[in-house]
């Protein structure tokens, strides 16, 4: 079932992490910059499943699929995190643009 | 070659919706586009001999993560979507020509030396066989993973709370 070549895959990932880098760039609304991270985070677990595609022995092909599990369970921690700091801050500021949030800057 | 069509259907499908998330205005429409392409997604997986994993992406992704999107989406209720709109400045036309470049810089990085697939096991992405090394070799990250979330559980709670 071999359809195509690896580096298809990782073209496609390429795409998808650049789109998401422009998005956390150019967004000013946080919960958009958060869907973008999300885009990068699959972007990375297509990069390692196809990657785990060209290993040789079992073991290291299903050490792939496992870290995509770990890097899953992590982002749902991080969305649930950081949807909370957001409506923190919305509670607090009354608004969620990322270029009034300006506290932490010099 | 039926593989290949359906590679290239579910690539562009891909390509179209990560250009959606970033260019359209409204949230929404940019957590709907997400949804699509998570959805292309798994069914790459599937390619990729990971059927758990693309169940996992359509259940967790697809489900949880997005539900959760929207839902603070909705309780947050900015108004029109023109509030956030983005400014017409010099930083966007910039910044989708640097994503352009970068796009163009890992793709010619990816040519160079790139092994070709190997062949594997039919049951490689099974719940058997995930399970059976999640538990014995990657036992340790799997258990740290439960003290992850369940920080992530109580930093929610108290972010959550009425008074910080």
């Amino acid at each position: 079932m071999d359809a195509v070549p690896i580096s298809w895959y990782l073209i496609l990932s390429a795409f998808m992490f650049a789109m998401g880098v422009t998005g956390v760039v150019i967004k000013r609304n946080p919960i958009v910059i958060f869907m973008c991270i999300e885009l990068m985070l699959n972007a990375a677990n297509l990069a390692f499943l196809a990657f785990a595609r060209q290993q040789a022995q079992l073991g290291a092909q299903v050490a792939g699929q496992v870290y995509v599990i770990l890097v899953m369970a992590v982002a749902a921690a991080e969305v649930a995190i950081g949807l909370g700091i957001i409506v923190a801050i919305y509670r607090l500021r009354d608004t969620i643009n990322v270029d009034e949030m300006n506290l932490l800057k010099f | 070659m039926f593989g290949q069509i359906l590679f290239i259907t579910m690539a562009l499908v891909i390509v179209v919706t990560s250009i959606g998330v970033v260019a359209v205005r409204n949230p929404v429409r940019s957590a709907l586009n997400l949804v699509a392409n998570f959805f292309a997604l798994a069914v790459l997986y599937l390619f990729l001999y990971a059927q758990f994993v693309a169940a996992v992406q359509i259940i967790v992704y697809a489900g949880a993560i997005m539900v959760l999107f929207l839902f603070t989406i909705m309780l947050l209720n900015l108004g029109s979507p023109s509030e956030l709109s983005e400014r017409g400045d010099l930083k966007r036309p910039v910044t989708w020509g640097l994503a352009l470049l970068f796009v163009i810089v890992l793709a010619g990085g990816i040519f160079v030396r790139l092994g070709e697939a190997q062949p594997t096991a039919d049951d490689l992405g099974t719940v058997q066989m995930v399970g059976k090394f999640l538990f014995t070799d990657w036992v340790y990250p799997f258990e740290l993973t439960s003290i992850l979330l369940l920080i992530a559980i109580v930093g929610a709670i108290v972010m959550a709370k009425r008074r910080l």
